[in-house]
């Protein structure tokens, strides 16, 4: 078969109304320098000087060089400077307008949470956290932000929460998934604690900076990092569910954001048949595993498998649960995923409307009484 | 079918692109060491703009560590995923079997000709003595 | 049921225990021999597989105060009788793979293959055994290799999962060739050195969760094997990812090849997908089975994959993946059996044939 055209799958019904993105990357025009106007002045010379120390070998860039400028679409560089994501306008008209977009979430990236000084972290995530609403939200009624936090100091973390939360401009709580250690540790609970008190959900975004990418060392190439990520998907879910935060937790919500959906499937069986033989390591887990995985658990789509056969991605959808799964574009980023086209097999009207908006407006926290797209 | 003026052969120096709509359907011609080449101007992964991306060789490698790069400026590399396309061929690198792009004829033709027709030339200004990219859809 | 009509079944893999380490020390030279004996070094049992933890032995297995899996007479009850197996290859997991003295680890792994051959293969002769290599030194693995390879009945190499190292990386490529030499595979097997937290997010708290994991550093080394270029640069060379699961493997071919087609000029000596790899180079041990439990899913399974050369019939003995007599899972195709558990493991490990003729 040769394909030299494309077919359009998303159902139109999803399309008409307006679709939900759960992934749409900001950047500051000008870098951390965009951020100065939100931190103290003490921390100025700190981010010239050292900045933010990444846990690989070079002064200001990934350990793993990126295919593509900037992790970018090439497309996506705004014409007046800055880099991808910098421009709400360029934004607007590659994406938000021409695909329909009535929310997306924001997801900035790379500033604070990374930041192995929790204390200029915890000052960053405060100045990202402001930014996105100047910059973007408040310009921009499509979009939500994210409140990012210094994961790794939780007293910090729960402070910069309690100081966002009332302000529903932030639809959720981003947290990285390289984190020093899996997410279900103890060290990070005031933080689901804090995410419940305000009804908001925990994104949990691939990246970071944190130690080897593999039990088994440091990979050489891109390709390999680019893959790991979905193994700190597979560590955080299993870890939320086997250290008892979705049992302690149970109106807490997690977004497995850029990890694909596919695996979750064996892993699903996987945790089940352990917790049926070693449940007995982890009485706090009351129930298997799936039981948890089916209530706390959502996972959006990019980058989204494309099996050789297209009907298998309908079958993962449904396996995974059609109310579990989010759309998630990645704008600007080089493995975006076209709402139009990345689902190469048809999906069937009904479920195409719940992947492509509705799941999400029954997820994120909203402003109140804050219409739903498409509603009248 | 018909043939479609689309513009002045000397504007599309060697190794430049330009992207045009045809029809209602996007098409982007490349000048490659002075033959001209059409393509639709669209992936067929997910439908990205071509003309977008980065023109270059192919990187190939007889074995580990050994790699090489043939063929400079004869591929277009998709603006999103990367997936790289041959210009003269419409062929991806990645699954040429599967996945190629749809190619237009491009033709130069004198403008003392097109002046004769049958062309159409609805934006471009034609005139006798100039040579003309012409694209047949 | 007639001879003709019982099903042939290969164990791909099994596991038979180390009792104590006083068994290994006469296959020690002296040097070795006095250092673990006056040191006290008598437990080397691998953190991967905590000999009293649920999962190291199915209940029924266990027999009271035995290292699972260390009695002969256990074996042949419950393996070669207890799940109707003609041919089972065995590997014993013990501490030279995951010695920090890369010179202790090949004393140990040298005295385990030793023992394997005198205590096992020679007693019972429908045992196989995988040569056990210090990975922590390839040259000195690469001997052992050589060493061991003259005898007929090792049929594999094994390595762990999680190593120093990843598995793609050319400093292991002398154990890739003399396998390769030998005409033997690379089994995998589940298990790490625990040089690295077990997952990229750091230690989780629990044993659960470290085996829970496992898939996901076989499919990083799967990843380093294309992307360093190994099945290219040893051509004749099988992988076979031992106690990983198998329904993973299709989300990891379809993402792998996803991104190779993007990004694959990083690795140009790379020429086909992932998935073509996978199909044509690596196998899969069916235990633990994380597939579906209805057949006409599990038929999807194998379609996915693309070819249903991949699985090997394995019961992981005595580790507790299934209960009752039948380690073929519910639902699998009745068809299939014969495939995975006869074919299949003769077109993997050349040597099986020649105990056939």
């Amino acid at each position: 078969m040769t394909s030299t055209t494309l077919e359009r799958t998303t159902a139109p019904a999803a399309v008409g109304a307006g679709i939900v993105d759960c992934d749409i990357h900001p950047s500051p025009r000008q870098g951390g320098a965009s951020l100065k106007p939100y931190m103290p002045r003490q921390w100025h010379d700190h981010m010239d000087q050292y900045g933010d120390p990444h846990n690989g070998p070079y002064a200001s860039v990934y350990g793993f060089p990126r295919y593509m400028p900037g992790t970018a679409r090439r497309d996506a560089w705004p014409e007046n400077g800055g880099p991808p994501g910098s421009d709400l306008d360029l934004m607007r008209s590659q994406h938000l307008d021409r695909n329909n977009v009535a929310l997306g979430i924001l997801e900035p990236l790379g500033f604070g949470t990374t930041a192995r000084n929790v204390e200029y972290g915890a000052v960053m995530c405060a100045a990202i956290n402001e930014w996105q609403i100047d910059e973007f939200v408040d310009r921009e009624p499509r979009l939500r932000a994210s409140i990012v936090v210094p994961q790794e100091d939780s007293a910090a973390s729960v402070a910069e929460i309690n100081r966002r939360g009332p302000d529903r401009s932030y639809a959720q709580i981003e947290l990285p998934s390289l984190t020093l250690e899996p997410l279900g540790r103890r060290r990070y609970w005031p933080i689901f604690e804090a995410a419940a008190s305000f009804g908001l959900p925990i994104g949990i975004h691939v990246g970071g900076p944190t130690g080897a990418r593999t039990a088994s060392g440091w990979p050489s190439y891109y390709n390999e990092e680019h893959l790991s990520l979905v193994a700190t998907m597979q560590t955080h879910l299993t870890s939320l569910v086997l250290e008892g935060v979705c049992e302690h937790f149970p109106d807490l919500r997690f977004i497995m954001i850029e990890g694909g959906i596919a695996w979750s499937i064996s892993l699903r069986r996987r945790l089940d048949r352990l917790w049926r033989t070693m449940g007995n390591e982890t009485p706090h887990v009351r129930r298997p595993p799936s039981e948890y995985m089916a209530e706390s658990f959502y996972f959006s789509t990019q980058p989204v498998e494309e099996p050789e056969t297209p009907a298998a991605l309908t079958e993962i959808f449904e396996q995974v649960g059609w109310d579990r799964v989010l759309y998630a574009s990645d704008y600007p980023h080089w493995d975006y995923d076209d709402p139009n086209y990345a689902f190469r097999g048809a999906l069937p009207d009904a479920q195409a409307n719940r992947v492509m908006r509705d799941n999400a407006l029954g997820l994120y926290r909203l402003p109140h009484g804050a219409r739903a797209p498409g509603e009248a | 079918m018909a043939r479609h003026v689309v513009g002045k052969a000397s504007e599309l120096e060697p190794g430049e692109r330009l992207a045009t709509t045809i029809r209602g359907r996007p098409v982007v011609i490349f000048n490659l060491h002075g033959e001209y080449y059409g393509l639709l101007n669209r992936c067929p992964h997910q439908g990205a703009e071509l003309s977008k991306g980065v023109v270059g060789g192919i990187a190939v490698a007889d074995g580990p560590g050994e790699a090489r790069c043939i063929r400079p400026g004869d591929f277009i590399r998709c603006p999103w995923h990367g997936w790289e396309f041959d210009i003269r061929t419409g062929q991806s690198w990645c699954d040429p079997g599967r996945y190629s792009i749809k190619q237009y004829q491009v033709a130069v033709e004198r403008g003392d000709a097109i002046v004769k027709g049958p062309y159409k030339a609805e934006k471009i200004e034609v005139s006798v003595e100039d040579d003309y990219l012409v694209v047949d859809l | 049921m007639s001879e003709e009509q019982r099903p042939r079944r290969i164990d791909c893999d099994i596991h038979v225990g180390v009792p104590a380490m006083a068994v290994l020390l006469p296959y020690m030279t002296d040097y070795w021999r006095e250092q673990f004996v006056s040191r006290g070094i008598d437990n080397m049992e691998l953190a991967s597989y905590p000999p009293k933890s649920p999962l190291a032995c199915r209940p029924d297995w266990r027999e009271q105060g035995a290292k699972p899996g260390s009695s002969l007479e256990a074996v042949r009850s419950h393996v070669f009788d207890g799940l109707a197996v003609d041919l089972a290859i065995c590997s014993a997991l013990y501490g030279g793979q995951v010695a920090m003295s890369e010179y202790m680890g090949a004393a140990l792994c040298s005295a385990v293959n030793d023992w394997v051959r005198d205590e096992w293969l020679e007693k019972e002769p429908r045992l196989r055994a995988s040569i056990m290599v210090p990975a922590q030194n390839p040259q000195l693995a690469a001997k052992e290799i050589d060493r061991c390879a003259e005898d007929r009945r090792f049929v594999q190499v094994l390595l762990l999962a999680a190593n120093e190292l990843m598995l793609g990386r050319s400093y292991y490529w002398p154990i890739y060739e003399a396998a390769q030499r030998h005409g033997l595979p690379i089994g995998i097997h589940a298990g790490s050195m625990y040089r690295y937290p077990t997952t990229p997010a750091g230690w989780p708290s629990h044993y659960l969760q470290d085996y829970a994991s496992a898939p996901q550093v076989f499919s990083a080394q799967l990843q380093s094997l294309i992307s360093e270029g190994v099945f290219g640069k040893f051509p004749n060379l099988t992988f076979v990812l031992m106690e990983s699961g198998v329904a993973w493997i299709t989300p990891y071919m379809w993402r792998a090849t996803k991104t190779w087609r993007g990004i694959r000029g990083e690795i140009p000596w790379v020429t086909r997908p992932p998935s073509a790899e996978v199909r044509e180079r690596v196998r899969l041990t069916l235990q633990p089975f994380d597939g579906p439990d209805r057949g006409e899913q599990v038929e999807r399974l194998i379609e996915q994959i693309g070819s249903d050369d991949v699985i090997l019939f394995s019961s992981d003995y005595p580790h507790w993946q299934f209960d009752g007599a039948d380690p073929i899972p519910p639902g699998f195709p009745a068809g299939m059996v014969d495939k995975i558990a006869w074919e299949n493991p003769l077109n993997t490990y050349g040597r099986l044939r020649e105990s056939l003729q």
